[in-house]
């Protein structure tokens, strides 16, 4: 039996406007770090509050331990819960902070203290304990929020975008914290964000999510590699994936993918497994990553010519942005200064990993992705 | 040049500064002159008599019963003042149909002058045809009995001014941020918890802050005096304020009367020293 189970749970806040959840289901077992990521407004945030309690769920369920959380308050559900503001009482001192949770439940004074002190220690925070909110940094903020929320050593912690009020630097630091937290606590995590790097480095289950609904539930690696459709594979990976219309023409030499100026190769195995799905009469959305593009000069054979109308220096690297008459492309390639604004010249891509989408579902037409199709062939 | 420029600036000063000289330094400073001498019927000083006044004021049996009776109405209207203020505002911390009706209608004592709900009241609190009477099934004689006329005015008085206490609780609630209740929800805090952990305590400069200006509003109260009991029955609600103007405008004891508010002043004065004091060495230890 899975640790927490949530059954087609809805929320519905207004019965004019969409549902804010729409029919999600989600198993986590214990120990899982499982974070919630999508756009603002896909519902990840609501979602986390009907786990705290703080919003009614309207429909479904959600089961803890096998037992119907539903109608529990937050009081009585005892989940720990960090704030994107933080939500620091300013009133009371670090250390009464932390003991908050303590206090109410009246634990003995030697006890609430040891466990204050605990965490103030594993948060670096015992030189603060006598400081008041207003006086802290940022990230000591952040940290104290954390700290309030593991001294009860709770079954199951909620975070609701803690780091997106920290800079960049900052919040680098403050993911480290928290993914050693988490290995050292070995605590069950449900951790909302929007940010897909925050996601995909520090979670063990991803859940994507969009318009109220789960897109897909994976593993960072699987979730990059086999997207379950274009929003999901839009979604993570930075710069985004790059989506082309293309048709599909058998020749003698094997597979050849049409769009516009462009003429594609694609494998035998890849281009059987679409022919069977009927794509080599209608088209289809190639995806091809950033980084599975290369470019060369103009005059030399490239898959397809394009013309530079943007340019980003990333350091090592540099993004540049491309189109021609049909299409717009991103590549991500070593950084090189003699590729101008403006400048014509050739890409080519390399198809290995490249993802199909179907148009009208945009569902991926290679579920279980490309490295697997042989097997797929052997089912049949 | 040079010094034009270190002078000008305070020509802009001069109108509200004049204002006031006029209005406020120059009556208080005539009022300290006053209490100083022996007065016509004019109110025009003409006998220097040095602290005669106050010694005279000091050691009058009337003046001690004010001192008493205004203590009594300036505790008992902060208080109940502040609590109706305080309650209100938290019932209508949360959003419920008709929140707008009832903020309005708590709010609405600020808007009525002390006088006209005076008026209201002497007819509410009518012994024979009062309603006051008729809802709780008594016969008192509200105004007109010693035993209730200071507690009938200072509750008249709590109510007037609950209005802005209202107004200023109101104002510090939503100045509370909401995730900070979510918190304590999940922390494990229930209502009660909430309400004196989180709610009172950062209501607590704005709690200080109206406490002073009750303590101000509430000596000064005049007008519902005036109507509902002239300083009666006998001397029970005869409050300083209240005894200033009778033995200004009526005995025409005007050094009398600028004596007993000099001593008023003095009065006020120390009380707001004293309640920063106090706060000051609280946030300090914060």
């Amino acid at each position: 039996m899975p640790f927490i189970e949530l059954k087609n749970l809805v929320k519905i806040y207004d019965k004019h406007t969409d549902k804010a959840v729409n029919q999600l289901n989600l198993q986590i077992d214990q120990g899982d770090f499982v974070v919630l990521v999508g756009p603002s407004g896909c519902g990840k945030s609501t979602t986390l509050r009907m786990l705290a309690g703080l919003e009614e769920i309207t429909d479904g369920a959600f089961y803890f331990q096998d037992q119907l959380y539903n109608h529990l308050s937050p009081q009585q559900r005892g989940f720990a819960m960090v704030f994107q503001n933080y939500a620091l009482y300013p009133h009371l001192t670090v250390y009464e902070n932390m003991a908050f949770s303590l206090r109410i439940r009246k634990e003995k004074k030697a006890d609430l203290d040891r466990k204050v002190r605990q965490a103030a220690d594993l948060l670096e925070l015992s030189d603060l304990l006598t400081r008041y909110p207003s006086q802290l940094s940022g990230g000591q903020k952040q940290r104290v929020a954390i700290g309030s929320a593991i001294v009860r050593k709770p079954q199951l912690f909620l975070m609701d975008e803690p780091l997106s009020n920290l800079d960049a630097k900052l919040r680098d630091q403050m993911r480290m914290v928290i993914a050693r937290l988490h290995k050292s606590l070995q605590t069950t995590v449900v951790y909302v964000t929007h940010d897909q790097v925050e996601a995909m480095t520090l979670g063990n289950k991803i859940v994507v999510m969009n318009q109220g609904k789960v897109q897909q539930v994976a593993s960072p690696a699987w979730l990059y590699q086999n997207p379950a459709n274009m929003f999901t594979a839009s979604f993570i990976g930075s710069p985004a994936i790059n989506f082309l219309e293309v048709e599909m023409v058998k020749r003698p030499s094997g597979y050849q993918l049409i769009s516009g100026n462009a003429l594609l190769h694609l494998s035998d195995q890849q281009g059987e497994r679409l022919a069977r799905r009927g794509f080599d009469r209608s088209s289809f959305i190639l995806g091809v990553r950033p980084g599975a593009i290369s470019t060369v000069p103009a005059d030399s054979d490239a898959d397809m010519r394009v013309k530079i109308v943007g340019r980003e220096l990333l350091g090592g690297k540099m993004i540049l942005y491309t189109e021609n008459a049909k299409s717009r492309l991103t590549v991500l390639t070593p950084v090189n200064y003699d590729l101008v604004r403006g400048q014509e010249i050739g890409l080519c891509l390399d198809l290995v990993k490249a993802l199909a989408f179907d148009p009208h579902s945009q569902e991926n037409l290679f579920p279980s992705g490309p490295a697997q199709a042989d097997q797929g062939r052997q089912d049949q | 040049m040079k010094a034009w420029k270190k002078i000008s600036p305070y020509f802009f000063v001069v109108p509200s500064l004049a204002i006031f000289v006029v209005f406020l330094f120059y009556p208080f400073f005539k009022t300290i002159y006053l209490s100083l001498y022996k007065t016509n019927n004019l109110g025009q000083a003409k006998l220097y008599v040095g602290l005669d006044n106050y010694r005279e004021v000091l050691q009058s049996p009337s003046f001690h019963n004010s001192l008493k009776v205004t203590l009594i109405f300036v505790l008992i209207v902060v208080a109940v003042s502040m609590l109706m203020g305080l309650i209100n505002a938290l019932l209508c911390q949360k959003a419920f149909p008709g929140i707008r009706f009832f903020s309005t209608a708590y709010a609405l004592p600020m808007s009525i002058a002390s006088a006209s709900a005076a008026m209201i009241f002497r007819l509410m609190l009518d012994p024979t045809v009062g309603i006051v009477n008729k809802l709780l099934g008594v016969n008192i004689a509200w105004i007109q009995d010693p035993k209730y006329a200071l507690v009938s005015v200072a509750l008249l008085t709590a109510w007037l001014n609950s209005g802005i206490n209202f107004l200023y609780f109101s104002a510090g609630l939503t100045a509370i941020d909401e995730s900070l209740y979510e918190r304590a929800s999940v922390d494990g805090a229930n209502e009660w918890q909430k309400l004196f952990r989180i709610t009172l305590p950062s209501l607590r400069p704005i709690l200080f802050y109206t406490l002073v200006v009750n303590i101000i509003l509430a000596f000064q109260s005049f007008g519902q005096v005036k109507i509902l009991t002239s300083g009666g029955p006998g001397e029970s609600t005869n409050l300083i304020v209240f005894s200033i103007y009778r033995n200004a405008f009526f005995n025409f004891r005007f050094g009398t009367a600028a004596t007993e508010s000099v001593i008023l002043f003095f009065i006020i004065f120390l009380l707001t020293l004293l309640m920063f004091r106090s706060e000051k060495k609280t946030s300090i230890q914060r």
